[in-house]
């Protein structure tokens, strides 16, 4: 972390720059962060961090490695823990422990870098057990829901196979289909493409952005350019556990306001 | 060549008095039962120690550092000298099977303290990832355990488990002090009766264990290969 933004120092833009209008049918904010802090030992990691996030709205957050962006991603769904603030999922404030806080995880979908697909069941029992054991959908109807989003992310073929005969943007996809088998209100992306190889980004990056257009709300760590200027409502440029700055993605790449962002842009997009 | 065959024939009216199958017949009765109670607490440990709740890893803990500390002679004879003979803890009326469910009980609470290390180190292969997986869909810590860690910790404690069953089957001798009629306190009879073929009693009752305890060997190798998760 550098050190020319102490801690004492105000957030800049985080609730100062107005939110961009969201796109047309957007409703109430169904993920709501307050001044949300949290240390890593004597790392400052998320810096008093308000977001709003309304319904059917994409957000992606970018920024560099380092920046508190994963973090953010994983706090929404208590992966990780917050020092203070406060989380809200469409009203709800997010519990601390116990059954109460599964219950809110089921309503958020979690996709990760690394696919995380539970590695001793078949790509279908990936799918099945979430709605199988959380929701206690009859096998039957959760099999046949199970199939439609295999179908659906285009792997309806590998369903008796297991993870490992899977390639990495197969996984990916059968990942977002089991986050989805939970219909969840909101889905967190936590970097999806970034474990894949090139040629397998695409089908990945494809089938968020049919999410997106069905008006699936989703928060997207990523640094996906191409993704955020095709899919999302609103970007989120963060750095050194704080946002930094939010705009449009036209605006966003076009004309970025903070210096901090411009340097970022120029580093990635001039390779 | 006379000597020879003399022995043999000596070693056999000594096999002939003493039923040498029978007894390791018991041992491997109580590697059976105490196997399955060890496990079965053990893994209930080993949950204890991977739980969220201090409470309940300091439990596990302490319960581990115990019973995995305490040597398994002083466990069976307090077993029989303290809970039986002082407090009259009867399991069962019939003296003999009273004793035998005591031994089990010995071995059990005795290994269930590897068993948990054991799972414990199968729990380590699973990356953090599968759980973080199972809590993100909206498993609560049991069933999370049950459906995605501890199926894939066990395959991969396979080994270790292997390890420890094969400890405890040649610890079931030790419930010769709790006067159980297993193999080592026969084998302590027939020496005390038939010193001259001493060499053949002592021959036999290794080979007994072998045969046991080979097969126990060869099936966790062979289990722990077939049933790896592939990652």
């Amino acid at each position: 972390m550098t050190s020319d933004t102490p801690h004492s120092q105000p957030v800049p833009a985080a609730s100062g720059a107005p939110a961009p209008a969201a796109r047309e049918g957007a409703g109430q904010p169904l993920v709501q962060l307050k001044d949300v802090n949290k240390h890593f030992g004597d790392l400052h990691v998320l810096r008093n961090i308000n977001l709003e996030v309304r319904k059917g709205e994409v957000v992606v957050v970018i920024g560099p490695s380092g920046s508190g962006k994963s973090t953010l991603c994983r706090a929404i769904n208590r992966l990780e823990t917050i020092d203070d603030g406060e989380i809200l999922i469409d009203g709800t404030r997010l519990p601390s422990e116990g059954k109460q806080l599964a219950r809110l995880r089921a309503d958020v979908g979690m996709v990760f870098q690394s696919f995380n697909l539970f590695a001793h069941k078949s790509i279908l029992e990936n799918v099945t057990l979430g709605p199988v054991k959380v929701k206690g959908t009859k096998p039957a109807a959760a099999k046949e829901l199970a199939m439609s989003l295999l179908k659906r992310v285009g792997v309806d073929n590998q369903a008796g196979k297991l993870p490992a005969q899977l390639s990495g943007g197969q996984q990916q996809r059968v990942a977002i289909a089991r986050a989805l088998a939970m219909k969840p209100k909101v889905m967190l992306f936590d970097e999806p493409t970034s474990a894949l190889d090139p040629e397998m980004i695409n089908e990945v990056l494809d089938t968020m952005v049919g999410l997106a257009k069905e008006g699936m709300t989703m928060i997207v760590v990523t640094h996906e350019m191409g993704f955020a200027r095709k899919a999302a409502d609103r970007v989120i440029f963060m750095a050194d556990g704080q946002i930094v700055e939010q705009a449009t993605p036209e605006e966003f790449f076009t004309n970025p306001k903070s210096e901090r962002a411009r340097d970022f842009l120029g580093k990635i997009l001039n390779h | 060549m006379d000597l020879l065959s003399e022995y043999f024939q000596s070693y056999l009216t000594a096999l002939e008095t003493y039923d040498v199958v029978a007894a390791l017949w018991v041992n491997i009765q109580l590697t059976f039962w105490a196997f399955l109670c060890a496990l079965a607490l053990g893994t209930v440990l080993a949950l204890m120690r991977i739980s969220p709740v201090p409470s309940f890893q300091w439990a596990g803990a302490a319960y581990v550092n115990i019973f995995r500390n305490t040597p398994l002679t002083i466990i069976m004879t307090f077993c029989i000298l303290v809970l039986v003979f002082q407090l009259q803890l009867n399991l069962s009326d019939d003296f003999d099977f009273n004793f035998f469910l005591w031994a089990i009980v010995g071995l059990s609470v005795y290994h269930a303290a590897f068993f948990c290390e054991a799972i414990r180190s199968g729990v380590n292969t699973v990356p953090l990832g599968q759980a973080e997986a199972a809590r993100a869909i909206g498993l609560s810590f049991l069933p999370a355990a049950r459906y995605v860690v501890l199926p894939q910790a066990f395959r991969g404690a396979i080994a270790p488990m292997g390890n420890t069953l094969i400890a405890l089957a040649k610890n079931t001798t030790v419930a010769t002090v709790a006067s159980v009629p297993e193999a080592a306190g026969l084998m302590k009879t027939m020496i005390e009766f038939r010193p001259d073929v001493i060499m053949a009693i002592f021959a036999t009752f290794a080979l007994g264990f072998v045969v046991i305890v080979i097969p126990i060997g060869l099936l966790t190798t062979w289990l722990s290969k077939k049933l790896a998760v592939a990652r």
